[in-house]
């Protein structure tokens, strides 16, 4: 194993020892509750319903944990000065970087994929349970693949937002890149307004700057297929693929920079 | 003693004071709650009444959201339905309006949610044209579903009594790629046969037989037999008047017109509660607590003509 698969799997495991999985079994306890409750509520729309709350949730408690993980990776490495002996060993600090978003990253992973397990599993106990004609009601089948689209997207979308976390921790205290990344977890999802900025201002200049700045900023609401894929619309492979390929590069360009910011660090 | 018991022993004590600390809170709270009168009922606001500020909060969770909101909506129309409260709904519409706001592909919202709108108090609120508003909201996010253009179709026949714009809802319905072959023949037969009780069964029939919906079909269900219970009360007022026009001015009662040999048995609904007699009129109607209430409202021409 190499030295950045080295400092990944000791980041999964700290993850883990941290307890960040524990949150799984909140999700399960959610989801079975949650399914007991909403055939009383909501005249017929229980497949739905919990298609809705276990995307919504996965994606959710993946943001918590990107966010405020990602934010420690490598200022708690600084706090606790167990950064100095790390760095002392033969490797380089961009390796350094990129085991630590290894680790997260696996670590969201695998939270995200029991996560799957648990919503398939509770689909599958409603596909089984629910009479022929409340089934027949149903836009998509309970256990629709499709699901794997926005669970794949979420997923990407996680990972982007762990690389804007660590940016961020290589350079700020723990308070500010929280804030920071929950901020542009923010305007990440308004950003398609500043595409569409001259259609309301009548500033060319303005509009241009505007259509930057959404080149610019991570662009999160395209990787939002929840609604789609629940009420059966088509959401196409390119797409996913397309959606995939810009997390791919955005990710790339924020870990390079943020190993250069890392890199630069005076730590004395 | 082994150190795990030692130490069990040790925090004995912090249990059984955090155990009694929270006994007594509760207790008194209890205590206190005996004392006092309940509070008023909490008002039902809308903290964020426009759909569009909600579903802009909302960031990625805007299909979520549209289910908490589905889920008050059917709690509001529920608990004023069957609460003992004024029949007041004024929050159906604007809950109705967020939900579909936040998930405009939210069938169920569209469709159930014009039933509620549309139904007379004080079952409902009473407003045919909210609900016709919220189906063609639906179309604007949805142009390809036939089947709001038809529930379109279906509240301008029953609530509006509006058959030439029911028949081109249904006529438009029918012209929906992939829409079925029976609802051009529902458009001519709204249009020949507008108000006409055969005609208003032949529709609902065809909703039940050809809806996969399971709620939808106990809607026509019981709007077929509110069909039924307009036939029977025809009958039984022509009943009622031949016993009337034999028998002295006094009150009447069923067992007046059992014991005349008029009738054998107290007359019940399809739904087996008995119909009510006024006493003195002779009008018969449901009874209060027929699940049936309220009757659509006839035009004159869609009742059967009374027989000499």
């Amino acid at each position: 194993m190499g030295t950045i698969g080295l400092i990944a799997v000791n980041a999964f495991r700290e993850s883990v020892r941290d307890k960040v999985l524990y949150n799984l079994v909140f999700f399960a306890t959610l989801l079975i509750v949650a399914s007991y409750l909403v055939g009383q509520l909501t005249a017929g729309q229980e497949a739905k319903i919990i298609k809705d709350l276990g995307l919504a949730a996965a994606s959710l408690f993946g943001l918590l944990i990107a966010v405020f993980i990602g934010i420690g990776l490598v200022s708690k490495e600084v706090e606790r000065r167990s950064v100095y002996s790390v760095l002392t060993k033969p490797m380089s600090r961009t390796q350094f970087l990129l085991g630590k978003y290894a680790g997260l990253a696996l670590t969201l992973v695998v939270n995200l994929t029991v996560m799957t397990i648990a919503i398939y599993g509770v689909l599958a106990w409603m596909e089984w349970s629910s009479p022929a004609n409340i089934k027949a009601a149903w836009e998509a089948p309970a256990l629709d693949p499709a699901l794997l689209k926005a669970i794949l997207l979420i997923a990407m979308e996680l990972l982007l937002v762990v690389a804007v976390a660590l940016l961020f921790s290589t350079f700020s205290s723990p308070l500010l890149a929280a804030s920071l990344t929950l901020g542009l977890y923010i305007v990440g999802h308004f950003n398609a307004d500043l595409r569409n900025l001259e259609a309301v201002v009548d500033a060319p200049v303005l509009a241009a700057v505007a259509k930057g700045v959404y080149y610019a900023l991570p662009n999160l609401a395209p990787f939002d297929v929840k609604a789609q894929v629940v009420h059966a619309q088509p959401v196409t492979l390119t797409y996913v693929t397309l959606t995939s390929l810009y997390a791919v590069g955005y990710i790339g360009a924020l870990l390079a920079l943020a190993s250069v910011i890392f890199g630069r660090r005076d730590f004395k | 003693m082994s150190t795990a018991r030692r130490a069990g022993l040790r925090l004995a004590p912090a249990w059984i004071l955090i155990v009694a600390s929270f006994a007594a809170a509760v207790g008194a709270q209890v205590w206190r709650d005996r004392q006092t009168p309940p509070p008023a009922p909490i008002e039902r606001v809308l903290y964020l009444p426009d759909g569009g500020v909600v579903e802009r909060l909302a960031l990625s969770f805007d299909a979520i959201l549209a289910d908490v909101y589905w889920v008050r909506t059917v709690l509001h129309f529920g608990g004023v339905r069957r609460g003992d409260g004024p029949k007041r709904y004024e929050l159906l519409q604007p809950l109705l309006d967020i939900t579909t706001t936040l998930d405009p592909l939210f069938t169920v919202a569209y469709r159930y949610g014009a039933i509620f709108l549309a139904e007379p108090p004080p079952g409902g609120p009473g407003r045919p044209d909210d609900a016709i508003a919220l189906l063609e909201k639906g179309l604007e996010a949805s142009p390809g579903r036939w089947r709001y253009l038809q529930d379109i179709g279906f509240v301008k026949y029953w609530w509006k009594r509006d058959y030439e714009g029911a028949a081109r809802a249904f006529k438009q319905a029918s012209d929906v790629e992939g829409a079925p072959w029976w609802l051009s023949s529902m458009a001519a037969v709204t249009l020949a046969e507008g108000g006409d009780r055969r005609a208003s069964r032949r529709l609902w029939l065809s909703l039940l037989e050809n809806t996969e919906d399971d709620w939808l079909k106990q809607d026509a269900v019981r709007r077929l037999r509110q069909l039924d219970a307009l036939d029977q009360i025809d009958q039984l007022e022509e009943i009622v008047a031949q016993y009337l026009a034999t028998s002295p001015p006094t009150p009447y009662t069923w067992e007046d017109l059992i014991a005349a040999g008029a009738l054998r048995a107290i007359p019940r609904d399809p739904d087996g509660v008995p119909y009510y007699l006024g006493p003195y009129t002779g009008r018969v109607d449901l009874g209060d607590e027929s699940r049936l209430q309220p009757l659509p409202v006839e035009p004159l021409e869609a009742r059967p003509m009374p027989s000499t």
